[in-house]
């Protein structure tokens, strides 16, 4: 017999891994991915494969080159942040500038903190912003969506989104119920037949996405019902108090970002909390800032902002608010 | 169905040999018994070189409030008495028995008629368990009898049989209930009298339906005993987590199960009690499940303490050639052995073998804070938080995180996706804390 490994319990190990996570994470995108390819043709594949390919170029380079360590690129975490790079830019983006939001996304926002595991603020997220302010043209032209197999195509090459019709609208002076003849219907919106970011357009398939998340347990409700929850009620008390100048809460849910956002970008683990109590906190915090940018602020979409601005707190969130301890209540025996 | 409310995992449970009934394992031509073999102070050898003994002799005799008697497991002449290798892999004192006959102590009831009848008050049931060496079988081996004697100001309220059995592989506890259960309920009746209560749950998790159905029929015939099924979920056997699915009480952090009027006890303690006041008989035998899915055939033995655990594997048909690692207890909480030349003990509940390929850790990635381990944590600590502050030496930090709540059940490290040994770290936080505190009660 050879020599006896010896070590510390436990001396089994249960199914996950880290490469499980990040590719399960990319599985579950799967859906919206085939949605933007029918929406907006060749162009949504060949962004999502240079978003994914300069993220793992980038991550290669600054391990094998500035950090002199392993490499890692294969764990999967690059290939989820590039396809959620490129699920969160227009599909007419010039390549250069998404090859310039990879960078910041994986060079500046992860690596620079330290990777996998140590960055504050969710690297796509970072990569879109980024690009939002410096790009602002570009990266708020939105192409129309142009149904694969559709013989009569839009006159229109690009158009505004649902938001950005509303929030111009209100401005002008408009109506809601003046506007919504200009807006896609709610079935467009759910679909995804509507302009946006390239993996955002489509509820129907994130969701779809999202269950499979949820069955996998990589993600877990707090998080999501937290987000969505404070979504409903914010929206929905503003509507109540004036229908005329305010969108009805179905609208908020399934246009612009949040679908993407809330079931992808604010359940990121890395930088989201880890007790159930601080999850439901965040995902809180991330509605309201959400519903505070689209109503009053100067963009018509906040889910970016309002996650990383929630990313931030997550270090204090993790210190303020514990799992619930075994013991904590203490139950007097009675003397019978 | 009842289980425990916080955390916990599903590890796959590999019961390889809950079919086979327990034999009796062939005496070994020697025994190594050592001397400590409970938690507290070790005992005080009372035989020499030379000496003649017999089986169930005592040979070293418990004389601190914590600890426990030894007796010989055999017949036959003291060979020596020595610092031999023993599980931890540690040299611990013990006594070496060339093994002659099998000639038992006169004083223990051999029949095989099962004796009902209590005969013996509340503190002779005590002394006899003290006497007779019983100490917890499941593993902890805390010394039973002062289990039994309730701190001042405090009040037992029930008695809660474990026969939970949550460690996968191990089934030495299924099948003493299967075959044995008459004298554990008889042991548990004993215990409650010796506690002065007036009710005993079992606890049985739902993947031992047989053992549920034959124990609860038996629990019929005894007075105040409740066989309770629950939940399949690890770690259901961990003390506080059993309080907690069978009553809802929760063991305060750093107080002991009688704070919530409870007092748990194993079935292999049950069934010892039984044979040590009923029958005379001190613990010097018990069943020890060896397996291992390499294993020609994974079996439950009747094992005389001090045997080597080489006799084991021989009796199994010998270890597989691609071995890597064997674990004396269950694959979360079990100690892997250097060699196979140490004895059993009274707190071996089981010999693993494992092959090569399962026998090293994945290899380590950083942390992705998915929070696993926070789920899976039955003591609502934060595992990956602490061993971040035992890997940066903040000791009086983790002490408030709660690092001595920590039972080790090693269900942090079992889920972590990134292989970290989570567990490693937080019990060298649970030594350094625990010395700092007992350094600050000296000054």
């Amino acid at each position: 017999m050879a020599l006896l490994t010896v070590s510390g319990s436990p001396h089994i190990h249960g199914d996950w891994t880290v490469r499980q996570i990040m590719f399960s994470v990319v599985y579950a995108l799967i859906p919206a991915f085939l949605v933007s390819i029918y929406f907006f043709g060749a162009q949504a594949l060949v962004l999502t494969a240079i978003s994914v390919a300069s993220c793992l170029l980038f991550e290669f380079l600054i391990q094998k080159y500035l950090l002199k360590g392993e490499v890692t690129i294969t764990d999967g975490s690059a290939v989820v942040t590039g396809i959620l790079l490129a699920f969160n830019v227009p599909s007419n983006l010039p390549i250069w500038i998404l090859v310039i939001g990879a960078f910041i996304a994986i060079g500046i926002s992860k690596m620079a903190f330290g990777g996998l595991g140590h960055n504050i603020f969710n690297p796509a997220l970072v990569g879109r912003v980024f690009l939002l302010i410096s790009f602002p043209v570009h990266m708020t032209t939105w192409p129309v969506p142009r149904p694969l197999f559709a013989r009569h195509l839009p006159e229109a090459i690009t158009g505004p989104t649902t938001l950005g019709i509303i929030k111009e609208g209100i401005k002008a002076g408009k109506t809601i119920p003046e506007l919504s003849s200009q807006i896609p219907g709610y079935v467009s919106d759910l679909l995804g037949n509507h302009g946006g970011s390239l993996g955002e357009v489509s509820a129907v398939a994130l969701i779809l996405g999202a269950i499979f998340l949820f069955a996998r347990r990589i993600i877990t409700w707090h998080i999501p019902v937290a987000y969505l929850a404070s979504v409903i009620v914010f929206t929905g008390i503003l509507w109540l108090i004036n229908p005329m100048i305010y969108m009805n809460p179905l609208i908020h849910l399934i246009t612009g970002g949040l679908m993407l956002g809330v079931f992808f970008m604010a359940t990121d683990m890395v930088t989201s909390p880890m007790s159930a109590w601080g999850m439901i906190i965040f995902g809180l915090g991330c509605g309201i800032i959400t519903i505070l940018i689209r109503v009053w602020g100067s963009y018509p979409e906040g889910v970016s902002f309002a996650i990383l601005i929630m990313n931030a707190f997550v270090p204090l969130i993790n210190r303020a608010f514990k799992p619930r301890r075994f013991g904590r209540r203490v139950i007097m025996v009675t003397d019978k | 169905m009842r289980t425990f409310r916080l955390g916990g995992v599903h590890p796959e449970e590999n019961k390889l040999s809950a079919g086979r009934p327990i034999e009796v394992l062939p005496l070994p031509s020697k025994v190594f018994i050592p001397v400590s073999q409970s938690m507290g102070a070790p005992a005080k050898v009372k035989v020499k070189k030379g000496d003649r003994v017999v089986v169930g002799q005592l040979i070293a005799r418990g004389e601190a409030f914590i600890s426990s008697n030894v007796h010989s497991s055999v017949s036959g002449v003291v060979a020596r008495i020595d610092h031999v290798t023993e599980q931890s892999g540690y040299r611990k004192e013990a006594v070496i028995i060339d093994v002659e006959g099998d000639v038992w102590d006169e004083a223990i009831d051999r029949s095989p008629a099962i004796d009902r009848e209590i005969r013996h008050t509340p503190k002779e049931i005590v002394d006899r368990i003290f006497q007779a060496g019983v100490v917890g079988m499941g593993g902890a081996t805390f010394p039973s009898h002062v289990k039994l004697m309730v701190p001042d100001g405090k009040k037992a309220e029930m008695l809660i049989i474990n026969g939970v059995e949550c460690e996968p592989y191990l089934t030495a506890d299924h099948r003493l209930m299967l075959e044995k259960g008459e004298e554990i309920l008889i042991g548990a009746t004993l215990m409650m009298r010796g506690l002065g209560v007036k009710t005993c749950i079992v606890g049985i998790e739902n993947n031992k339906p047989n053992a549920i159905a034959h124990m609860s029929r038996l629990a019929v015939d005894f007075e105040g005993i409740e066989v309770q099924p629950l939940r399949v979920k690890y770690p259901q056997g961990g003390e506080k987590q059993l309080i907690q699915a069978l009553t809802g009480r929760e063991v305060p952090s750093g107080r002991l199960p009688v704070e919530v009027g409870c007092v748990v006890h194993n079935v292999g303690t049950a069934y010892a009690v039984y044979e040590a006041v009923q029958k005379n008989k001190p613990l010097f035998e018990r069943v020890v499940t060896v397996t291992g899915r390499r294993l020609k055939q994974p079996s439950n033995f009747w094992v005389r303490i001090g045997t080597p655990v080489s006799a084991l594997l021989e009796a199994v048909g010998g270890v597989p050639g691609d071995t890597g690692k064997i674990i004396s207890g269950g694959p979360m909480m079990g100690k892997a052995l250097t060699m196979t030349d140490v004895p059993v003990v009274k707190g071996s509940s089981g010999i693993l073998v494992l092959p090569a390929q399962e026998s090293q850790r994945m290899s380590v990635r950083p942390c992705i804070r998915c929070a696993r381990c926070l789920r899976a944590c039955p003591m609502g600590l934060q595992p990956y938080l602490l061993a971040q502050l035992v890997e940066h030496k903040e000791y009086e930090r983790a002490g408030r995180e709660r690092v001595m709540d920590c039972i080790e059940c090693g269900s942090c490290h079992y889920t972590c996706p990134s292989g970290r040994p989570l567990l490693d770290y937080i019990r060298v936080g649970k030594i350094t804390v625990g010395q700092i505190m007992r350094r600050r009660i000296k000054n």
